[in-house]
């Protein structure tokens, strides 16, 4: 199924297989919140994981760091670190690997620090759990991570607490905190969505330095296309529990297929339009999808959606296929450009 | 640039030079050490400090404060007809039935109120979280066990519940700190364990688990300390419950029945007979229960404020 060609040197250090996330609660029915992800992260590349509230990023990246609740919560398919296979791991294990072979950033800065504990003690924890050196050794590592990721004064910031750092400032300290091992997997989680522009900016720029640095493998899961275009080298767009377009940057930006990619790049404020002009969003709310089964989730609301796409077609779900090198495509009806795309933009295509 | 323009920019650099500094001493400030600081600027906080600080120095230092023996009956000595408890010369507060100075009998007796109100509080305090931690920690079927355990200790009145605890211990001094203890334990094991599970979801919780803190670790240096200060607050408020039960307890004839010991609560008892001529022998007493339950309700009530971190800057 795992469609992953090329990209940097040498072997996956992520691959995700076939995964599948249901919540199930008793009296009520099962909400698959994820569903058939497949994807594969090299040393040194950064993917992005795109789509709304709700499409389920989020849950599948907590599914590969296996931080999901074990009650109600089942998951399924294959999720390989360096060829291991996760799912099912023992817990100690999977402990292990956490923090000093694959960490994770949150999106909150501020409620993903403990505020009753010192932003030292946080950061020496990790190291003190991971590696075998003496507190003092920690203290010191300490200091220079956080040096590292460009928080001034780092001696002093150790002995404060989160609420005296500025949200910037915290963002760091997490990242400071999930690199102290230097793991080969980073996922990030909407690490910008609680900051204000101009720290997003430092803060995506400090997450690139670090890929290019360290060769650290780079998951970014964001609803921000601004990010995606600065950062990801390959990205996959989800809805509704699916990955719907695979595709590199470039190519997405370009030529997006899908009319829910359309539509996202086209409801993206532009310098070049004029004053006043009112903005395109998607019709419709995250809410209005049908089920995989009966059709295209997104039909509802595409614009370019045709009586096939909301009818089940013999028994089988809108497969993910092959759309050109380095894509992939769920749709039927996609978005179609001239043959020579002189001028066609994103825009240009959806309207 | 005019000069009105320089004027305003001179200024406005000022206040930006001053809201960039931080002040001397404020680096570092934990939780506790903010929440003392916000204590002390409040004036309710402060009124039940002093009354509980005040109560604390009476009780240590009661045989230095009372001005007579709280035992030594004076009635004997000039027994005669008509002879009624109440005010008498040399006596502050005047004498009970058996002429024993009522004064002296308060303030000793203040000891073992808060005696037996701290001992069952810290008693009930230590048991509930145990139970909490182990529910908040584990979940699952250890979990239910002890919240239906608990459950169960909760449906009972409190009252009832230690007026049986005293019958089945006997009568001292120690049973009627365990009954009243007893009545405490589920309200800080049921505290404490949602405040645990309240912070076991909480974003740095998971996150701790991201970077593969091992469990003992997260429950204990972060979870816990997280989940603490309901329980603080409610250990402050339970001093005035515990308290005034003790009291009550005392009122029902299930207190210490080492009449070397006066307690407020039989004294109360004491003065019931009483109370149509002398309302004072009974008043007084209650006086004492109800101020040092005030302080301590004063106290918990502003140490919620403080510690909530809603209120933090």
């Amino acid at each position: 199924m795992n469609s992953f060609q090329g990209g940097p040197a040498g072997a996956p250090v992520l691959e995700v297989d076939d995964l599948a996330v249901t919540f199930t609660r008793r009296g009520e029915q099962s909400t698959r919140a994820v569903d058939g992800v497949s994807f594969a992260v090299a040393p040194g590349e950064t993917i992005g994981l795109v789509g709304e509230s709700g499409c389920g990023k989020s849950v599948t990246s907590l599914a590969v760091m296996g931080l999901l609740p074990r009650r109600g919560v089942e998951v399924t398919g294959s999720v390989r670190f360096n060829g291991q296979e996760l799912l099912g791991a023992r817990d100690g294990m999977l402990r292990r690997l956490r923090g000093a072979d694959m960490a994770m950033v949150f999106q909150d800065p501020l409620s993903s620090l403990n505020p009753t504990v010192r932003i030292g003690t946080q950061v020496t924890e990790v190291l003190l759990e991971h590696r075998e050196i003496s507190k003092k050794e920690a203290v010191e590592e300490a200091v220079s991570l956080l040096d590292r990721v460009g928080i001034p004064d780092p001696r002093r910031r150790l002995d404060e607490y989160p609420h005296q750092l500025s949200g910037g400032m915290r963002q760091r300290a997490l990242i400071a905190m999930s690199l102290a091992c230097s793991p080969r997997l980073l996922i990030a989680d909407e690490p910008t969505t609680a900051l204000d522009v101009t720290i997003q900016a430092q803060i995506l720029e400090l997450l690139r330095e670090l890929v290019v640095d360290t060769g650290t493998a780079l998951v970014m899961i964001t609803h921000d296309l601004g990010v995606v275009a600065g950062l990801c080298d390959r990205v996959h767009v989800m809805y509704a529990g699916k990955i719907i377009e695979t595709a590199d940057r470039y190519d997405l930006f370009a030529r997006p297929r899908q009319p829910y990619t359309g539509g996202l790049l086209a409801s993206v404020p532009r310098l070049d339009t004029g004053r006043g002009t009112p903005l395109t969003p998607i019709r419709g709310s995250a809410r209005d999808t049908i089920p995989w089964e009966q059709g295209c989730a997104f039909a509802p609301r595409c614009d370019n959606a045709q009586d096939d796409c909301l009818t089940e077609v013999s028994g089988a779900i809108v497969p993910l296929e092959y759309d050109g090198p380095g894509r992939e495509l769920r749709c039927r009806h996609p978005l179609t450009y001239p043959a020579a795309p002189a001028g066609a933009t994103a825009l240009g295509a959806v309207r | 640039m005019t000069a009105l323009g320089d004027v305003r920019r001179r200024r406005i650099d000022e206040l930006a030079a001053r809201a960039g500094q931080v002040p001397e001493g404020e680096g570092g400030v934990s939780l506790t050490r903010s929440a003392i600081r916000r204590l002390r600027r409040d004036p309710v906080a402060i009124i039940g400090a002093v009354i509980v600080v005040v109560f604390l120095v009476v009780a240590a230092f009661a045989p230095f404060l009372a001005p007579r023996d709280p035992l030594a009956q004076t009635l004997l000595s000039e027994i005669r007809p008509g002879s009624i408890p109440g005010g008498r010369e040399g006596f502050p507060l005047g004498v009970d039935n058996l002429g024993r100075d009522l004064l002296s009998r308060l303030i000793y007796g203040s000891r073992q109120s808060l005696l037996i109100g701290v001992v069952s509080t810290v008693l009930g305090v230590v048991v509930g979280m145990a139970l909490g931690v182990l529910a908040g920690a584990f979940g699952g079927w250890v979990d239910t066990l002890v919240m239906r355990f608990v459950d169960i200790v909760l449906s009972i009145p409190s009252l009832l519940m230690a007026i049986s605890i005293s019958v089945l211990l006997g009568q001292n001094q120690y049973a009627l700190m365990i009954a009243i203890a007893v009545t405490q334990v589920p309200i800080f094991a049921r505290l404490l364990r949602g405040s645990m599970l309240a912070q076991r979801g909480s974003d740095y919780a998971v996150a701790a688990q991201a970077l593969g803190i091992r469990k003992s670790r997260i429950v204990f240096g972060h979870v816990l300390p997280n989940s603490l200060s309901p329980v603080i607050v409610q250990a402050t408020l339970s001093l005035a419950t515990a308290i005034i039960e003790a009291a009550a307890l005392s009122f029902l004839g299930l207190g210490d029945p080492d009449l070397a010991r006066p307690e407020w609560g039989a004294m109360l008892a004491n003065a019931q007979g009483f109370l149509s001529i002398r309302p004072e022998l009974a008043v007084y007493p209650a006086l004492c229960i109800i101020v040092v339950a005030l302080g301590f309700t004063l106290l918990g009530e502003s140490l919620r404020e403080a510690l909530d971190p809603k209120f933090r800057r």
